[in-house]
């Protein structure tokens, strides 16, 4: 069958890993961006948050600009959203003789790289933005000079989250489906 | 896991740690207790602290004030304070809460205990017992004779019961006897919670160590230097000092055999971390030595607020504020016996 070319490897688990179908791999890609993404955003929601909650209560002044800390954290969210869309419209039917060629494997493979590659970036990113947030809301509540440049820290933290969406999105674009037969 | 626990602590302490850093900005800086040594009456005092936190406490007190007054209203805000934190504290917080109280259970016990070996009534010394170490069957102290009715009619009920297993003897309390019985169970206190603090592990176990260490070194000092020349001997000296800190177990064979305070001052002086509270004492004087060690804790009580997500602020907020109600009575005191030159003795700044 097509797949001769393909099994180089001999071993029963080493087939059984290349007979799964690439369409697994591409909706589990799928599913990790969106999925492990907003884990990452909504842990570093709490994060800030619960820490924002009880600084504001002492220094209420605090509340409008540490809401910042929230929208980066939210922006995580948005990214996974963002790259979720973007893999399922990549993902083609092929016909059926073709879907274990080296091509499907290949593409398969690419959106499954790149859910995973955005949505552990992203979680990390959430969390850090989260531990900053937190740390930026007691420190605004005693001296309020310290909030700006906490800030920056965070900004550097929330590239992170960017430069997964970035790799992520390249990897992706090579997610190339075989037409013919 | 240490170092990772920003990941999972504010699920259930971050907002409770975000109120205690809240009411650790309204402790008195150096510019309120400059204000306050310049007072001149009481009055003066009240009016000085209207403008800070303690405000909505002292404000319908009548006029002619007391020390007792000032310094009790000051103690409620502490209790109020602590008092939310436990109600809103999950385990293991809220146990972690309720052992910082123990030490003053502790000096209740032996207050009442105390104060009915020598004929006192019952109600006027549950007036003077500090209110965070209050407990339900106090007042059923003043009936007990002997350490073992103490144990058996009031203190079986309390958390203080596993740290009498020591010094349950039937001999009939007297002076010698309530004051080896404080130390005891402040020791046996001071071990359950450092052991207690390292099973948290972390920032806290790490944090709460040091702190308790302090604490259990400077007992062992005081102690040795308020049993010489009395009765106590040294292996009874020996008996009271904790099995952790610094001074564990080499610092506590020396200072077992002291006799003076001179010797005190030389096995002191082989810790590095001691001996700039030793060497700010000129010889022969020990009177500056509470202050010095006062001082010293105040200093590590601030820095455990340099990290974040762990338990010990709340330990280190209690003792600041604490302290800060020390010297609150000092400058009273002070000023009410119109002494304000020897004001500056005794207050230790915090900011």
């Amino acid at each position: 069958m097509s797949g001769t070319i393909v099994m180089g490897a001999s071993g029963s688990w080493a087939r059984a890993m290349l007979k799964i179908s690439p369409y697994t791999f591409s909706a589990i890609g799928i599913a990790v961006a969106i999925g492990i993404s907003v884990l990452g955003a909504a842990w570093g929601i709490y994060i800030t948050g619960s820490s924002l909650i009880g600084a504001a209560i002492k220094a209420p002044r605090i509340t409008s600009k540490n809401l910042i800390s929230v929208i980066f954290c939210e922006a995580v969210a948005i990214y996974g959203v963002i790259v979720a869309i973007i893999l399922q419209t990549k993902l083609e039917s092929v016909p059926s003789s073709q879907i274990y060629a080296p091509e499907s494997l290949r593409a398969g493979y690419a959106i499954f790289a790149s859910g995973i590659i955005v949505g552990f970036a992203n979680l990390v990113c959430g969390l850090c933005v989260g531990i900053i947030g937190s740390s930026c809301a007691l420190s605004d509540a005693q001296n309020s000079s310290l909030f700006v440049k906490i800030l920056v820290i965070e900004i550097f933290g929330s590239a992170l989250g960017l430069f997964g969406v970035i790799v992520g999105i390249i990897m992706s674009a090579q997610a190339t489906w075989p037409t013919t037969v | 896991m240490y170092g990772f626990e920003a990941m999972t602590f504010n699920i259930h302490g971050g907002y409770l740690e975000a109120i205690v850093r809240g009411h650790r900005s309204g402790l008195l800086t150096a510019a309120d207790y400059n204000n306050l040594c310049q007072c001149e009456t009481l009055d003066d005092i009240k009016m000085h602290l209207s403008a800070t936190e303690y405000g909505p406490y002292l404000q319908n007190e009548p006029s002619p004030l007391h020390t007792t007054t000032i310094v009790e209203k000051c103690t409620l805000k502490l209790v109020d304070e602590y008092k939310h934190m436990l109600c809103q504290a999950t385990e293991p917080l809220s146990t972690f809460l309720e052992y910082i109280t123990y030490g003053h259970m502790i000096d209740n016990v032996v207050l009442i205990v105390t104060g009915t070996l020598h004929e006192r009534d019952v109600q006027e010394l549950l007036e003077k017992c500090h209110p965070l170490g209050m407990f339900d069957s106090i007042a059923t102290l003043a009936v007990a004779q002997n350490m073992r009715e103490l144990y058996r009619l009031v203190l079986v009920d309390t958390p203080l019961a596993p740290y009498f297993s020591e010094c349950i003897t039937s001999e009939d309390l007297d002076d010698m006897n309530i004051e080896i019985m404080r130390n005891t169970l402040y020791k046996a206190y001071l071990e359950d919670f450092y052991r207690f603090c390292q099973k948290l592990g972390g920032a806290t176990a790490e944090i709460m160590s040091d702190l308790l260490a302090f604490e259990a070194d400077r007992r062992a000092v005081n102690i040795t230097i308020n049993s010489i020349g009395t009765e106590l001997t040294r292996d009874d000296r020996r008996k009271l000092y904790s099995t952790f800190g610094l001074l564990y177990p080499y610092g506590h064979e020396e200072l077992a055999v002291c006799e003076d305070i001179d010797q005190v001052r030389g096995v002191m002086e082989k810790y590095p971390p001691y001996q700039p509270i030793f060497s700010k004492l000129s010889y022969g004087e020990s009177q500056m030595l509470d202050k010095a060690f006062y001082e010293e804790e105040v200093k590590r009580l601030c820095l455990s607020f340099e990290q974040q997500f762990h338990y010990g602020v709340f330990f280190a907020y209690m003792r600041l504020k604490e302290q800060e109600i020390r010297n609150l009575m000092w400058i009273s005191e002070c000023v009410a016996q119109n002494q304000k030159s020897r004001v500056h003795d005794s207050v230790v700044f915090i900011f």
